[in-house]
């Protein structure tokens, strides 16, 4: 049987906005994907970690607090650190589009603003994973 | 039944009289460009009198105030402005401040970052890239002071989005106040100390419900003796409906909790009319014009029911539910963001149609980032346009009457009950929250939403429609990322110039109080302020003692 995409999706920081990590990863489990919620208030450490332990494809962050600069390349940092540094990150939340170049510069593969459809994410998650089984 | 209805509003113009001898109307004469003079109340003509009217509508100022809780409303005075602001460091924020109170602002509204809402000094690893970020950053009384420098709190009211350190803000507040020499018997404004939506939808809680709702009922009790004047809790549908609910649900889970709080403060041994008086809710307002207005005056009668009938309250204050609104965060676009300009003045216009007691309404480029000084500047033009242009506050419940208004205010106060039945039988809103009861329902909502976003089944001009090849924004508010350091430096520069002693002393005395469930931790933490003793030191004693609540 074909292993399912297994994402870990992640709330770094102190940000309580949840609905929209929520419905991406209802989203992706309606997708075929086995999805790994963090909860609230985690740190880039404790982000790739739980990665790590669970064995994921693909990490999805979200921020809505302005924190993003800071907390995602920390996150893409500690898997580094850890040796994990072949799982792709993901980002989204209210991010101004002068900050997409910043954080790709900084190892996130692809952010997502508001208005991205379900789908135009779901994709790149499948691509992204696909991408990885050729290497 | 035409006799009772001659009754309540003989009764009702003797109310207006009595008001406007207190305050002036805001006009001589009310007339239309058209030199219609406009009556200050639109009730049924005689032969159309019902007893629908007289039980479930009857007249503003009355029992059950499903046309508002005062008799004549705007006529005297508009809702007030109230834009929720701060970011960055104290003194910046202070300085955005005095600047809304020039444009015409009436009250305060503070944004605090996530740091300080989540009871961690600004040195605090957790703490790291969030400082200053949604909102002012405060560690101790002296940030608190800056602040709120040059502004005079017997004259300005102040709402303060916090909720689990809600009562350290407020003894900063208190303490602030009476350097400037305004005793706490006059200070008056808000704090949100809604804990429960907390849990449901917005993810600032530090403790367990039974400890955070013994620091809750602990500030009731205090402020009923204390700082009367002061509201002390903001029930919040507004996270709710951010986080994906129906409007329904948004007044059922509000209000739900509400009934928890007042419970939990009875069961502390208060009586209903002691703290009822002072209980303010919060709600939002999206972009179904009659459905927004509708639910506020449903909203206003089923409490207004509930206080009366199941609390058995006695003073009338204590059934009248006063809201503030703030317009939907979450229905403003990236695309095209001028377009929310738009947005904004009509969901601004429900909450007015439906009584609102204060207003903010959203900056068009909030899904980008924090507004600039220009979008909160036109945040609030589009409230005085409305207020001093569109003539709609010139009459009371304007809305009241039409078929299908008042058919939809039935169908909502119909669809919120049966939630607060099935509530009340899962053992309260305490319970339903710990089971993730209206967590679970949220979500579903907010999934089946972005569904029908997807699938074009529901239109959002500019962003699944009418799509422009998009621009780059550029004016954008940038939070310094220095900040961060200079606050660092400066709770490091407050733990060093105060008396250590009294601060260790303080805090001691608290840990003490907390082990005491009877004890009152007011006058603790109160004392602890005064001392410089910074937000996450008591949060943290108090962590120590109660533990954290780690989420579902």
């Amino acid at each position: 049987m074909e292993r399912k995409i297994r994402v870990l999706i992640a709330k770094p920081g102190l940000d309580g906005h949840d609905r929209g990590a929520l419905v991406i990863a209802q989203a992706l489990r309606d997708h075929g994907m086995e999805v790994i919620y963090t909860g609230l208030r985690q740190s880039p450490a404790q982000i790739a970690q739980a990665a790590i332990q669970e064995d994921v494809d693909v990490i999805g962050l979200s921020s809505l607090s302005g924190g993003h600069k800071t907390l995602f390349p920390k996150v893409v940092e500690a898997l580094k650190e850890k040796g994990a540094d072949d799982i792709p990150v993901v980002g989204g939340g209210v991010i101004p589009d002068e900050d997409i170049a910043f954080l790709e510069e900084r190892g996130v593969q692809k952010v997502f603003t508001p208005g991205t459809p379900m789908t135009e994410t779901v994709e790149f998650i499948k691509s992204c994973v696909r991408g990885d089984q050729i290497e | 039944m035409s006799n009772h209805f001659n009754e309540q509003y003989n009764q009702w113009k003797e109310q207006v009289k009595k008001t406007n001898e207190r305050f002036k109307e805001r006009k001589e004469e009310f007339l239309n460009k058209s030199d219609i003079e406009i009556d200050p109340l639109y009730v049924p003509k005689e032969n159309q009198v019902n007893d629908d009217y007289v039980e479930n509508i009857g007249f503003p100022g009355q029992y059950p105030f499903t046309r508002g809780i005062q008799p004549s409303m705007y006529r005297n005075r508009f809702w007030t402005m109230r834009q929720y602001a701060g970011f960055g460091s104290a003194k910046e924020t202070n300085e955005r401040f005095r600047y809304l109170l020039d444009q015409g602002q009436t009250g305060l509204s503070v944004a605090f970052d996530l740091p300080t809402q989540i009871g961690y000094d600004s040195d605090d690893l957790m703490s790291e890239g969030e400082v200053g970020k949604v909102g002012v950053a405060i560690d101790s009384l002296e940030d608190m002071e800056t602040l709120l420098k040059g502004i005079p709190l017997d004259q300005v009211s102040t709402s303060m989005t916090i909720n689990a350190p809600a009562s350290v803000l407020l003894c900063m507040y208190i303490a602030v106040a009476e350097k400037q020499g305004v005793p706490k018997e006059k200070i008056t404004g808000t704090i949100q100390n809604d804990i429960l939506k907390e849990y449901i939808a917005r993810g600032t809680y530090i403790y367990p419900p039974k400890a955070s709702m013994r620091l809750i009922t602990n500030i009731f009790e205090y402020c009923a003796q204390e700082v009367p004047k002061f509201n002390t809790i903001s029930i919040s549908g507004y996270h709710i409906r951010e986080a994906g609910s129906t409007a329904v649900q948004e007044v059922a889970f509000t209000l739900a909790n509400g009934m928890a709080y007042v419970d939990a403060a009875i069961e502390r041994g208060l009586e209903v009319d002691q703290f009822a008086t002072r209980l303010a809710f919060f709600f939002n307002a999206h972009n179904n014009f009659f459905e927004e207005a509708a639910k506020f005056r449903a909203a206003r009668r089923i409490w207004a029911k509930l206080m009366k009938e199941k609390y058995q309250a006695q003073n009338e204050k204590s059934w009248r539910l006063r809201f503030h609104t703030q317009t939907g965060g979450s229905t403003l676009t990236a695309q095209q963001p001028d377009n929310n300009i738009v947005r904004v003045a009509l969901q601004a216009l429900s909450a007015v149609m439906g009584g609102t007691q204060s207003l903010h309404t959203n900056s068009r480029d909030e899904a980008l980032a924090l507004p600039t000084e220009d979008s909160a500047r036109i945040a609030l033009r589009t409230q005085q346009i409305i207020a001093h242009e569109s003539g709609v506050a010139d009459t009371v419940d304007p809305l009241a009457g039409s078929y299908y208004v008042e058919q939809l205010t039935d169908e909502i106060e119909q669809e919120v009950m049966s939630y607060l039945e099935r509530i009340e039988e899962m053992g309260g809103a305490v319970k339903a929250v710990e089971e993730g009861y209206m967590q679970r329902e949220i979500h579903q909502t907010a999934y089946e939403t972005q569904k029908k976003i997807e699938s074009q089944e529901e239109i959002i001009v500019g962003m699944n429609e009418f799509q422009i090849e998009e621009e780059v924004h550029e004016d954008l508010l940038r939070v310094d990322e220095q900040l961060e350091q200079d606050q660092v430096k400066q709770v490091e520069n407050v733990r060093k110039s105060r008396d250590q002693s009294r601060v260790d002393q303080t805090l001691n005395e608290l840990k003490e109080a907390a082990q005491h469930p009877n004890s009152n931790l007011m006058p603790y933490i109160l004392n602890c302020v005064k001392v410089y003793a910074t937000v996450g030191e008591i949060c943290h004693v108090l962590r120590d003692e109660f533990g954290e609540y780690t989420g579902m």
